[in-house]
């Protein structure tokens, strides 16, 4: 009886717990199989430990190009959809103008649709212009995709920011550019940050509108999905992981940073 | 009683609503918004005018396409390929059911109960994220890999017989069966569930939790009657943010299923980069687009909450 109490208390501790383990078990099979050493072309049953595929990362050829090809476009897709982004934020929440709901639908949109949609109708304004697929349809798309992520992320913080500390500054006789530098700029900065990041990460891993659009060119998750047709290395593994243990470390790291900052203000 | 924990401290006014007066700029507002706004008209709403006219074209790759209004694309395609729209909404409704029912507790657990774990739990729900998808979804691959344990372990407590009288498996195997895609579907799109449950959850006033329970509530009770209701929009937004891209997915179709799970996704993906047929391709896209807005209005209407964004 005891135990059934015991056991009612927790159960929602319990079933989270599990979802968790849900989530995380894939990152764990990930992690053992970058020391697998596969006896046939796809690395999906153990055979023996090996640290071959660590030792030499790029041994397969085209991996790291298109793991240097994917930072790059997520860097400009990021750097692209921030700016944007940024500044229809500040029009939707600053300014008072005509076709604001129409404005607010066609931000919305883009994250209503599946991606497929967007990627095959994207694809047949590319064929209808005559582009060549590559770097920079797959540069536009992702600019495109990402842009709405950031719209939401930095308006939520602009909402949030009192005006009145904008009015101070300029009681302060700070002119619009300065008070935008100096005041408005710094508060909503967060804001601009976690944009910034969700347009990276999206990019980075983005397979659906990439595989529509890139033509021949290969991206991470391209090179992953032929990998799956032709057989999987290794190194997809071990990227994978490094990936994981990098991002959890850095923000781990920075989580104690703040940890430690707020601490010091108290 | 319970005693009531300490009163969060009190939030400043809200801030006036008047802007400032603006002198200058009439024209600000236009300049900031026209890059972005032409970024969106330009590359996502031109494209489904395109595809709109793309899908009632005919012709072949050879000798080119024209548009001759060709109605029948659409109803050809309907009912060639109806098995994988019927699929699609199958799979897509089962991971999102499965995930606010695996989401829920993991939700709650860190908005009510996580304490000071709260913060590495979080990291850890988003964490997988880190690793690129298609990694993850290959690893179940071999998680439910025939004879593995996983299998073996389903077989010896006779779950399979019933999944497989379902229809959701065949055989011993998981692998290649609808149970293994709407598995995929479901991890894939799970954190996009949890982190708009968490988000509402955490805005709840524990005090109301403590008032139903001074109220002589069951926790059952407080659950349904307050915990729940509150919690709304984040399972609404959740329900929308899974739905949506399950719906439209290739990938774990691809990876986990057959050619027996293919969903609509698969089909406009090979009738567009294999088949090179576009108008019918086309004209699937648009169908999806066109179901899907429908769905989503309609929600939004029913559970009254307008302003997701």
């Amino acid at each position: 009886m005891a135990f059934v109490n015991w056991l009612k208390r927790h159960l929602v501790v319990i079933a989270g717990l599990l979802t968790l383990a849900y989530l995380l078990l894939p990152n764990v099979v990930v992690t053992v199989f970058s020391f697998n050493n596969p006896k046939g072309r796809f690395n999906y049953t153990w055979q023996e430990f090996s640290t071959e595929a660590w030792q030499d990362p790029c041994g397969v050829s085209g991996l790291c190009a298109s793991l240097s090809l994917s930072l790059q476009i997520a860097l400009w897709a990021t750097l692209g959809a921030t700016l944007l982004g940024t500044m229809i934020a500040f029009a939707l929440v600053r300014y008072r103008f005509r076709a604001r709901g129409a404005v607010n639908s066609l931000i919305f949109l883009p994250m209503a649709m599946p991606e497929v949609v967007m990627a095959a109708s994207l694809l047949t304004l590319f064929l209808n212009m005559g582009a060549q697929l590559g770097f920079w349809t797959i540069l536009i798309a992702h600019i495109m995709f990402c842009l709405s992520f950031v719209v939401v992320a930095v308006k939520a913080r602009v909402m949030s920011m009192d005006p009145r500390l904008e009015q101070a500054a300029q009681d302060l006789y700070a002119g619009p550019v300065q008070t935008f530098l100096r005041v408005t700029l710094p508060i909503a900065a967060p804001g601009i940050a976690a944009g910034a990041l969700l347009a990276f990460a999206l990019s980075f891993d983005d397979f659906i509108i990439t595989n529509f659009n890139a033509g021949s060119t290969v991206t991470f998750p391209m090179f992953v999905w032929g990998s799956a047709q032709r057989g999987t290395p290794v190194q997809i593994n071990v990227i994978g992981t490094a990936m994981f243990v990098l991002a959890v470390s850095l923000v781990l790291v920075s989580m104690l940073i703040g940890n430690r900052r707020n601490r010091q203000k108290a | 009683m319970a005693t009531l924990t300490q009163a969060p401290p009190v939030a400043p006014p809200p801030a006036p609503e008047k802007r400032p007066p603006r002198r200058r700029g009439r024209w600000t507002p236009y300049l900031l918004l026209l890059p972005g706004l032409l970024w969106l008209l330009v590359f996502f709403a031109l494209p489904v005018i395109y595809q709109a006219s793309t899908s009632v074209q005919t012709g072949s790759l050879e000798q080119g396409y024209e548009v001759t209004w060709h109605f029948a694309t659409y109803w050809e395609a309907l009912s060639e390929y109806w098995p994988q729209f019927v699929r699609s909404v199958l799979y897509a409704a089962s991971a999102t059911v499965l995930c606010l029912l695996l989401g829920y507790p993991l939700a709650y657990l860190i908005a009510f109960r996580a304490g000071r774990w709260r913060n590495l739990i979080m990291i850890l729900v988003i964490a997988p994220f880190f690793t690129s998808f298609l990694i993850r979804t290959l690893a179940w691959k071999t998680i439910l890999a025939d004879g593995g344990p996983v299998v073996d372990a389903l077989n010896a407590l006779h779950v399979l017989d019933v999944t497989a009288w379902l229809g959701w498996t065949a055989g011993d195997r998981v692998l290649a069966t609808p149970l293994a895609v709407v598995c995929g579907l479901t991890y894939n799109f799970l954190p996009f569930m949890i982190l708009p449950l968490y988000t509402s959850l955490e805005r709840i006033d524990p005090r109301l939790h403590e008032a139903a329970n001074d109220l002589y509530a069951k926790p059952s009770t407080t659950f349904r009657r307050v915990t729940f209701p509150l919690s709304m929009p984040g399972v609404v937004s959740g329900t929308l943010l899974t739905f949506i891209p399950a719906s439209g997915d290739y990938i774990n179709s691809d990876l986990l299923g057959s050619t027996d799970t293919r969903m609509v996704g698969n089909v406009i993906q090979s009738q567009f980069l294999r088949i090179l047929d576009y108008p019918t391709a086309a004209a699937l896209s648009f169908i999806l687009m066109a179901a899907i807005l429908a769905i989503v209005t309609l929600y939004i209407r029913k559970s009254g909450t307008e302003d997701l964004v």
